[in-house]
């Protein structure tokens, strides 16, 4: 056990390789960024263990030395929604000493659609730019209303949504004003800039039943496909994931509350899979983490696996279709 | 015989009491067939053959007296002369399995394998019906934080979605961190008092009986493998 083997990672060697270094847009001075992801809040009257789960997060990156440049919350910062679960999470993230940049998720969003968690946070989608990379928060969450004609009670709609293998809910989507929104707030943007996006599912299909998945995927992934260098980080799925479509580098953020075993099908090629989670360690297969931006956007992330050792997913791993710089595989696969 | 009045009051149940009748009800109703020996005519105790027909009366023994060993192979050979002269031309295998032998209905030996042959369409589908009823009854209690007993709002699927990594066809195995030999039972009741923060619930809770179900359920055709980690 190595609860603070994060500080001892080396630092993913940002400028990765000469060859890749170079396929990107010189002159852009690296930078890091950290990162907590899908803390579940309930309130800390029901529930303690989320809490701790959230607090050892904001401890790590507070530890990080350098700190990072901003600090991402990757959405599903409250179980059901709830104004109390959002105030606690607030609350929390109050205490990272980097700026935070802030995602919404389907657990933040589907008691009251949205309303509280816009009134904390402002608008789910925005963008700003960062060292030469133009970076994108999307709200990819949306659904279509499957609610109305079932009479659900905002209520029953949150407790349809948080669940994972139900079946009833429809599939998250951007949806046409989302990716309007996109469309019109790259087009400011020159295709040598480094893209980078924020979503909490995952912007490609991976697996539908469970909403591994976001329905307009394919759509999203033309509007980013004339820009040269994009990765998309994405919270949503508590599991190390990787995938590679086109120019487009995907990463999945960990979860501080729970791991979810890998779906049955669908899973991306590139993806090294972390070990099965031991479920008499509550910390164990969670974590956070952080991403290196290197010269000309080219991005590597390091998994925080906690009581494990950390594992980097680099640009050049992915950018070679997994042929250069493999990590070790897991030792236990979940089956 | 007695296995299909069970399932014959099963389907009339099923019909009137529709979803109330609870699947457990079907645990109860189908007993195992019995033999059925006459009264003791002498006071002492009727021994029955295991053809489910033949039986002597041992007329010195007592109810809860027990025999010897010598006297109890002395009352079984009594019963194997007494079978073997109303069957002059039988042999004994045979009689235990033989669909020939001249047994009245009711008092029958179950024919090994025969009953699944037997179901009837309509009683192969209560079969269904029955068994999909208690797997759904263990899919709400896997995803209801209440229904468990949990006091954090934690639900089994929130880790295992679909029953997703449970893995039922592992067990039993030692499970290292608990440091002795685990059902599936075992795990989950763990699961219930640790992560869920819930009592453990007993062997026979129709909820624990439910949950097995289920998971099971959404493993069916994995080899089993147990003892696997």
């Amino acid at each position: 056990m190595t609860p603070h083997s994060f500080q001892l990672v080396e630092v993913a060697n940002a400028a990765v390789d000469k060859k890749w270094a170079q396929t990107g847009e010189k002159g852009n001075p690296p930078f890091t960024f950290a990162y907590i992801s899908d803390t579940h809040l309930y309130t800390k009257a029901l529930n303690e263990r989320f809490v701790r789960g959230a607090l050892k997060a904001v401890e790590d990156v507070n530890a990080l030395d350098p700190q990072p440049d901003f600090v991402l919350f990757g959405g599903d910062l409250a179980q059901l929604g709830r104004a109390d679960e959002m105030r606690l999470g607030a609350e929390i993230l109050k205490e990272v000493k980097a700026p935070i940049k802030i995602m919404v998720g389907e657990h933040d969003w589907f008691l009251d659609m949205g309303e509280t968690w816009q009134e904390l946070f402002g608008p789910p989608s925005y963008s700003f730019d960062w060292k030469g990379v133009h970076v994108v928060t999307l709200m990819s969450v949306y659904e279509k209303d499957f609610w109305t004609a079932r009479h659900m009670s905002p209520d029953e709609r949150m407790h349809t949504v948080a669940g994972l293998d139900n079946g009833i809910q429809s599939r998250f989507e951007v949806g046409d004003a989302g990716r309007e929104w996109l469309k019109n707030d790259l087009s400011k943007v020159s295709t040598d800039t480094p893209i980078l996006i924020f979503s909490h599912s995952p912007l490609y299909k991976y697996y539908r039943p469970w909403n591994f998945w976001t329905e307009d995927a394919d759509q999203v992934q033309e509007i980013l496909k004339p820009y040269k260098t994009v990765t998309v980080i994405h919270g949503h799925t508590h599991q190390m994931l990787s995938n590679r479509i086109g120019n487009i580098s995907f990463h999945g953020m960990l979860s501080t509350a729970w791991p979810w075993p890998y779906a049955p099908e669908g899973l991306p090629k590139l993806t090294i899979e972390m070990d099965r989670a031991d479920p008499f360690d509550q910390f164990d297969a969670c974590g956070n983490g952080r991403f290196n931006v290197a010269e000309g956007g080219l991005v590597d992330a390091v998994y925080n696996l906690w009581d494990r050792n950390p594992v980097t997913i680099t640009y050049r791993y992915l950018a070679s279709n997994g042929s250069e710089g493999r990590p070790p595989d897991p030792k236990s696969l979940s089956y | 015989m007695k296995i299909k009045r069970g399932l014959l009051a099963i389907s009339v149940g099923t019909l009137l009491g529709g979803a109330i009748y609870l699947p457990l009800r079907l645990q109860a109703a189908s007993e195992p067939p019995s033999h059925f020996v006459p009264p003791p005519g002498a006071g002492g105790v009727v021994v029955g053959l295991c053809d489910g027909e033949t039986s002597i009366e041992v007329p010195w023994l007592k109810p809860g007296q027990r025999m010897t060993n010598e006297q109890a192979r002395a009352v079984s050979n009594s019963l194997m002369s007494k079978w073997r002269e109303r069957h002059p031309n039988a042999e004994w295998q045979m009689a235990q399995a033989g669909p020939n032998q001249a047994m009245a209905p009711a008092q029958a030996a179950p024919v090994q394998g025969g009953v699944y042959e037997r179901l009837t369409p309509r009683e192969q589908k209560i079969a269904d019906i029955e068994t999909a009823k208690f797997i759904e009854e263990g899919k709400e209690i896997f995803h209801d934080p209440g229904k468990l007993g949990g006091t954090i709002g934690v639900s089994c699927d929130m880790c295992h979605p679909d029953a997703a990594n449970t893995h039922p066809e592992t067990y039993p195995k030692y499970q290292t961190q608990l440091q002795r030999v685990a059902l599936l039972r075992d795990m989950i009741n763990w699961c219930i008092e640790n992560p869920v923060k819930g009592k453990p619930l007993s062997p026979d809770d129709p909820r624990l009986r439910a949950l097995e179900a289920y998971i099971i359920s959404q493993r069916n055709g994995a080899a089993l493998a147990y003892g696997k980690h």
